[in-house]
């Protein structure tokens, strides 16, 4: 059997049969998932507690009926109460909390107060706002004498939401959502980032562990080094191709699994409600007196959104994020087992760490700017540049790249990896058989030019 | 006929020389003691031999041909510090090593079988190489290189980490090995074991050969006219103007003199003088150990 097969399987088994491996593929998609997930079904259960608010005016009845109740919502207008006798004894008689109004309140707009023993959700302070503010909008409108003015009123209300639409180079238009784009962005610039540092430190590792323990002695006799070198650099990155289409698989089981709950039973109400900006629904319903009839629209939303997000290239980014995951690890990679090999321990990395390390936060902070312009020129330089393009040009692939650009980024990257291997393979060789000399950068230099 | 060679090796690393024309000869079937204080060039000849770097100039051979690549498969090395994963397994580890040495995994298991049960390491398979004691993993390490039966072994401080038993079982390994036709370069400071085991040595010293040849010819070339005289009962031996007395020893009703003779004399004269003294019972040339060798002719040099 070739002896890089026989060194690639060692570094693939010994790392995939780790726990730690185990745990880390199968929790983060779950992970990913929960942050989505958790957030949102918070949000519902709170919208879900019903809650009884009294609602207490100072000597004036300018406010009555205001506030629309919802479905858990209650606003219960207290005549001739005041606010001092309430103050003690509102969660005994079964309220969530109390509203005072002032009546200076057209005049100044602090001078209102909710009072509840916990802090009140977000949602419930909006509805409170917008049904008041419009209410006294209202009331100023009607000191002009405006005949009509319910009508009138009735008739401007409005309410509005941008669909964005791509029309692709034939003309043919899809759904798009900026939002989707950004979230994707964000994530694959955000998984390049991790997956090239994280699995080139474990090279880097792997070649200080087998320098320390002298394993490098016993095998260098048998196989090249830049036999063992490439064995394990190829035997890592298949570990991180495993991991990561472990997860795109688990993504799509789960993403599936959420299409086909979430959109065909009736539960999708809330769920979308949610998923769809909760706040703005609700003050929507309490605006226009209606409860949970207008869920069509909203289900319309979301099924919107999910489709836009499967209008995205999926086959283009997956395939251009394994690209460049493969390319951009194996260029890191390289210089990290060049570093291991150069140094005696661990600690000792630090001073060579650091001008790898730059290039690789630049490209995490330009993938990030992406997110909000992604055609600015430092993207585009960014994307292109062989050092940063792994994790820029897969921030910028879900806005849509013009395929002259892949190619060219795909083209440098590919000679640029080629290069760093064959320099990091001449700096491996000498560094892992030298012991207990300080390595410096001119050493290093030195080491590449060696000849035999 | 000579197994291994090694002719005029040079390598200097930037500005430290650390061979200058070092030449080695082992004859098939020999051990081989390649000796010299901390820092002498050892390891590097031993990486050399390896291939795990080039000499700067002068000529390898192995069975009289120039040393290939592929050739390492016929080269076992039992580094001096230990070179295992910490974190694997003896037996996967084991196996792996084997592998990588060009043996089929079928064979390979065969041949671990026998060699866990013959050093009565079977017990350790399915332990973390981490788990083991420093001697224990020298164990491991020994049978991952004599695995793949290489003609030629580089045995670097072999003994090292080992208690008396287990120095002595593998001690009658390697004459084993070699029995079945192995030969060994054994590179120590262990002189004792150096005086047991070896065939021929070379010393080496800040890059150069101080001493070359067979244990028995250098200790006798260093015996200096010394020699040890055993007689029955107590015995009085007075020095006189061809030999002086170094040392007398009374023990079990025996009498052990040490003498040193006068430049070149016929040892029939001392001999015929001692047999008035007393019953001799012995007459040895006293040879100097291998300990006494290395420290005068380090020394002797700085």
């Amino acid at each position: 059997m070739n002896k890089i097969s026989i060194i690639i399987k060692r570094e693939y088994v010994t790392r995939v049969r780790k726990k730690s491996f185990i745990i880390m593929t199968i929790l983060a998609p779950v992970l990913m998932a929960a942050i989505i997930i958790v957030p949102t079904v918070v949000m519902m259960n709170q919208d879900q507690d019903f809650k009884k608010i009294a609602v207490v005016e100072d000597n004036a009845d300018l406010f009555r009926g205001v506030i629309k109740n919802t479905k858990n919502l209650e606003f219960v207008y207290l005549e001739n109460k005041k606010i001092d006798d309430l103050k003690n004894s509102f969660e005994k008689e079964g309220y969530y909390g109390i509203l005072y109004i002032s009546p200076e309140i057209v005049n100044t707009p602090n001078a209102i107060q909710l009072l509840s023993k916990k802090q009140p959700p977000i949602g419930l302070l909006e509805h409170i706002e917008t049904s008041l503010e419009k209410e006294i909008e209202k009331q100023k409108l009607m000191t002009y004498n405006i005949a009509n003015l319910d009508e009138i009123m009735k008739n401007v209300e409005t309410k509005v939401s941008v669909q964005t639409k791509k029309i692709g180079d034939s003309g043919e238009v899809s759904e798009t959502s900026t939002g989707i784009a950004m979230a994707l962005a964000y994530l694959s610039g955000f998984l390049m980032y991790m997956l090239v540092f994280m699995f080139g430190s474990q090279v880097m590792r792997g070649v200080i562990e087998e320098k320390t323990s002298r394993v490098v002695e016993v095998i260098v006799s048998s196989v090249k080094p830049v036999q063992l070198m490439m064995g394990k650099i190829i035997g890592i990155a298949l570990v991180g191709l495993t991991q990561f289409l472990i997860w795109v698989f688990l993504t799509i089981a789960i993403t599936g699994v959420i299409k086909s709950t979430v959109l065909k039973k009736g539960n999708l109400t809330e769920v979308s409600q949610n998923m769809t900006k909760s706040l703005m629904t609700d003050e929507q319903q309490a605006a226009t007196g209606t409860q949970s009839v207008n869920t069509t629209p909203q289900m319309a939303e979301f099924s919107k959104l999910f489709n836009s997000a499967m209008n995205q290239q999926w086959g283009l980014i997956i395939l251009c994020f394994i690209f460049y995951f493969i390319t951009g690890y194996l260029l890191y990679a390289s210089v990290f087992a060049a570093i291991g090999s150069a140094v005696d321990n661990e600690t000792e990395t630090q001073q060579f760490m650091l001008p790898v390390t730059i290039p690789i936060i630049l490209a995490l902070m330009v993938a990030m700017g992406t997110m909000q312009n992604p055609e600015s020129s430092l993207s585009f330089w960014c994307s292109l540049i062989p050092l940063t393009s792994p994790i820029v040009m897969v921030a910028r692939l879900p806005f849509g790249v013009p395929y002259w650009q892949i190619a060219v980024s795909m083209a440098l990257m590919i000679i640029t990896f080629m290069a760093f291997v064959w320099m990091a393979a001449k700096i491996y060789r000498t560094g892992i058989l030298m012991y207990g000399k300080k390595t410096s950068w001119k050493e290093m230099w030195k080491w590449l030019r060696y000849s035999g | 006929m000579a197994l291994f060679e090694a002719n005029k090796i040079t390598k200097q690393y930037g500005s430290v020389l650390a061979l200058d024309k070092v030449s080695i000869s082992v004859p098939e079937q020999c051990i081989f003691g390649l000796l010299g204080p901390n820092g002498a060039g050892k390891t590097t000849l031993i990486r050399i031999i390896n291939q795990i770097t080039g000499p700067d100039s002068g000529e390898l051979f192995l069975n009289g041909k120039k040393l290939k690549p592929e050739d390492v498969l016929q080269i076992g090395y039992l580094p001096e510090e230990r070179g295992l994963y910490k974190k694997m397994k003896v037996g996967e580890q084991a196996l792996y090593f084997a592998q990588l040495k060009g043996l089929s995994k079928t064979e390979a298991m065969k041949r671990l079988k026998y060699w866990f049960r013959k050093l009565d390491i079977v017990d350790w398979w399915g332990k973390k190489v981490e788990e083991l004691s420093k001697g224990m993993q020298q164990k491991v390490q020994f049978v991952t290189t004599v695995l793949h039966e290489p003609k030629l072994l580089i045995f670097d401080e072999p003994f090292t980490g080992f208690d008396p038993v287990n120095t002595n079982l593998i001690k009658n390994e390697i004459l084993f090995l070699r029995e079945r036709g192995a030969t060994i370069i054994f590179s120590t400071h262990n002189m004792e074991s150096v005086e047991e085991l070896c065939d021929n040595i070379t010393l080496i010293d800040k890059a150069k050969t101080l001493l070359e040849g067979s244990v028995n010819e250098i200790r006798n070339q260093w015996a200096a006219n010394e020699y040890d005289i055993v007689f029955a009962g107590e015995v009085e031996l007075e020095g006189d103007s061809q030999y002086k007395i170094l040392n007398r020893q009374t023990e079990n009703d025996r009498s052990i003199i040490r003498l040193k003779t006068v430049a070149d004399i016929d040892t029939n004269d001392i001999l015929k003088s001692a047999v008035k003294s007393g019953k001799v019972i012995s007459f040895n040339p006293a040879l100097p150990s291998m300990n006494e060798i290395f420290i005068r002719v380090v020394e002797a040099r700085n």
